[in-house]
């Protein structure tokens, strides 16, 4: 008998012969959770990530790519990682060089350039697939287009948000995406730059992930 | 890089261990303030006490639905990530584990495996059978960085380094760091260990993790934290290695928002922790980048035990907060070293017995005052003073067949049983009362004046001259 037999066979013997009730999820959150209005919804999410130490930058269609270049003068960036399979991405690529700022694609797999991607990749640009109000958090579904290290590795990280993608709850956006149907290899709920209070409970940014986080909140209107 | 300092052998250095703590009045203020922290960051989480216990008492059923539903859930699990392409490894023991983890290392050559935050990593004491077996084991998470550095143990099981001054912290960084000078800057520590560590990142063959919550409809294993090495040690290297308890299981993915919510917030009172991080598969083809490979070690060790019997079980409904043992009286008084266990605090008094036997752990769930607040504060309403009412009844009464926990009896005493007999039945009858209290009213003399661990603290007991039925009797 295998130890997974053995396992098994102990925990069947004594597994309760009752069904337990299913526990009813959906009606706890509609009991406890608010459901907001879009504008609410941002502004909820904007608070919670900003005192989570995030920046937020309202944006629109027409100033992101301005917007974005200013912060990276701001911060004195001259590098940032894109995606060239992605709108946003070709959109940096199109416009940012000529204006002295270096941009490097994920165009291969990660063990060809390890070495650079941890040591020579000050910033990077995702998107975010929808986000939650209720915690101020970012939902990313890293994919072939932009990888699971770009939104961890570099030391900036900024991450375009289109505003109409904010669910209520975590739950919320689960339920409404069907989530349990299929996930992808790797799911990631972001709620701020990667921080530890390890050391004598003193609040620390940076920890191992990238040390800012700055969204690009994008809305048809300027707010 | 670490040595065995502590042994798991509580009963025997348990007592001397806590007078030490508290005989040490720096680990008591530096336990003191980090509970007083935790305890306030908590209470700001939960503002609405109906909110509170409504999500506590859902979180209680889902974890009570899936135990109920345990081994159909693991084969559901097991089949779904193999389906997905992860694959499943089953232990029953610290030693098969660790057999399984170093035999997936030496198939890939491994030299250098990056830990992030894994308790069970701790209960199976990887790092010393990974250092035998000549792999790397390195700690990445700051506060097990701090501890191994330190040649320790975490003292607590969410914030491993609790401990530790920053002063200690600085001058350990100053010793045990190439190149580094001592610094007590809490940014700049930060800043040394996140550079030593971000090369081993980049080197290490194998990641390895723990798991907070398996998901078995999706075949998803579910990670909590805070700084991003989780998210490094089970993305960059090309290996990842998960382990875990058997007890960590929901079957569905809609549990997972009740409970990620009570545990950050139970736990160091955030409303969400910086990363939730979703694993579901290894990198699919096309895919850039993370472990071409993922193994699920998911470990019994005693498990089973507490999963026979109806009120054991409430034992695996934890999720691993610590909010028991920051609201502990015991364990702000003592740390988490102490108890000489991997888990400490009132939850390591629970669980430890069925992992260790009741021969090393007897005398744990003695070191209580029953007061309730880890019963309170528990974010899945796991009773834990009841069970520990239970150990001590399992560790303390007479050996007897069938027991439900290997150990049973390890603490029996025929002297004290006798004793606590003959008080009862002295108790219940109204005559051998009588009778006891006039012997004792007259021979009060006889009481010894060293009277144990009574007297090492306050004066002698001695019965009154004159009883009180005697007294109210006079008075008419």
């Amino acid at each position: 008998m295998s130890s997974r037999d053995r396992i098994l066979s102990k925990l069947k013997a004594k597994m309760p012969s009752t069904v337990a009730a299913l526990p009813d999820v959906t009606g706890w959150f509609a009991t406890h959770r608010v459901v907001e209005s879009a504008a609410d919804k941002a502004s909820r999410f904007r608070a919670c990530i900003e005192l989570a130490h995030a920046e937020v930058h309202a944006v629109t269609p027409a100033n992101w790519l301005t917007t974005l270049r200013e912060i990276l003068r701001t911060k004195g960036l001259d590098k940032i990682l894109v995606s060239e399979e992605t709108t946003h991405g070709c959109a940096v690529l199109d416009e940012f060089p000529a204006h002295g700022i270096d941009c490097q694609v994920y165009d291969m797999a990660i063990e060809a350039w390890k070495t650079e991607m941890f040591n020579a990749t000050p910033a990077s640009l995702t998107a975010a697939r929808a986000a939650i109000a209720e915690t101020g958090t970012l939902i990313l579904w890293p994919d072939a287009a932009e990888p699971r290290l770009m939104s961890l590795v570099p030391p900036v990280h900024f991450v375009l948000l289109d505003a109409s993608k904010i669910y209520n709850t975590f739950f919320e956006a689960m339920q409404t995406e069907g989530w349990a149907n299929g996930l992808p290899t790797n799911a990631l709920l972001i709620s701020g730059p990667s921080k530890t209070a390890d050391i004598q409970q003193t609040l620390a940014y940076g920890a191992h992930g990238p040390k800012e986080l700055v969204v690009l909140l994008l809305t048809e209107d300027a707010q | 890089m670490s040595e065995h300092i502590l042994e798991f052998k509580p009963a025997e250095g348990f007592r001397a261990r806590s007078k030490a703590v508290v005989d040490n009045p720096f680990l008591r203020q530096s336990f003191r303030g980090a509970m007083d922290f935790l305890m306030s960051k908590r209470a700001a989480q939960f503002p609405d006490a109906e909110e509170l216990e409504s999500l506590r008492t859902l979180g209680e059923r889902i974890r009570q639905y899936n135990l109920a539903k345990l081994p159909t859930l693991l084969e559901q699990l097991e089949a779904k990530l193999t389906q997905n392409g992860i694959q499943v490894h089953w232990a029953e023991t610290p030693d098969e584990a660790n057999a399984i983890i170093l035999g997936i290392c030496h198939a890939r050559h491994a030299k250098l495996m990056v830990k992030g935050k894994s308790m069970v990593s701790e209960e199976i004491e990887l790092n010393h059978a990974a250092e035998a077996a000549g792999i790397g084991a390195l700690e990445s998470d700051m506060g097990e960085y701090i501890v191994q550095l330190a040649n320790e143990k975490p003292s607590h099981i969410i914030m491993p380094a609790i401990h530790k001054t920053k002063e200690e912290i600085a001058r350990l960084f100053a010793d045990k760091v190439e190149g580094v000078d001592y610094t007590d800057n809490v940014d700049a520590l930060i800043q040394i260990g996140r550079n030593v560590l971000r090369q081993k990142f980049l080197e290490a063959d194998i990641g390895l993790s723990g798991v907070n919550f398996a998901v078995a409809e999706t075949g998803t294993l579910c990670l909590v934290e805070n700084e991003g090495n989780g998210r490094m040690c089970t993305t960059a290297p090309p290996v990842h290695i998960a382990v875990t308890g058997i007890e960590k299981i929901v079957e569905k993915l809609e549990h997972i928002p009740p409970l990620l919510s009570l545990l950050t917030r139970s736990a160091t009172g955030q409303n969400i922790s910086t990363y939730f991080n979703m694993i579901s598969s290894p990198r699919l083809a096309g895919e850039k980048d993370g472990p071409g490979e993922v193994h699920l070690v998911l470990l019994d060790n005693g498990r089973s035990q507490a999963y026979a019997d109806e009120q054991l079980r409430k034992t695996l409904q934890c999720i691993r907060c610590g909010a028991c043992m920051n609201h502990c009286p015991v364990y702000t008084r003592i740390g988490g070293h102490a108890y000489g266990t991997t888990y400490p605090g009132p939850i390591g008094k629970i669980i430890s017995p069925h992992m260790l036997g009741l021969e090393a752990t007897s005398s744990m769930a003695t070191a209580s005052s029953l007061c309730g607040a880890c019963g309170e504060v528990c974010p899945v309403k796991i009773p834990i003073p009841e069970l520990l009412m239970r150990l001590r009844e399992e560790a303390f009464t007479a050996p007897h067949a069938n027991p439900a926990m290997v150990g049973q009896g390890a603490g029996y005493s025929w002297l004290m049983t006798s004793v606590w007999k003959g008080w009862a039945a002295v108790y219940r009858s109204p005559s051998l009362y009588g009778v006891a209290t006039w012997l004792g009213s007259r021979f009060s003399w006889l009481m010894p004046s060293k009277q144990g661990a009574w007297t090492s603290v306050r004066v002698p007991l001695k019965p009154a001259p004159r009883r009180l039925r005697d007294m109210l009797r006079e008075r008419g």
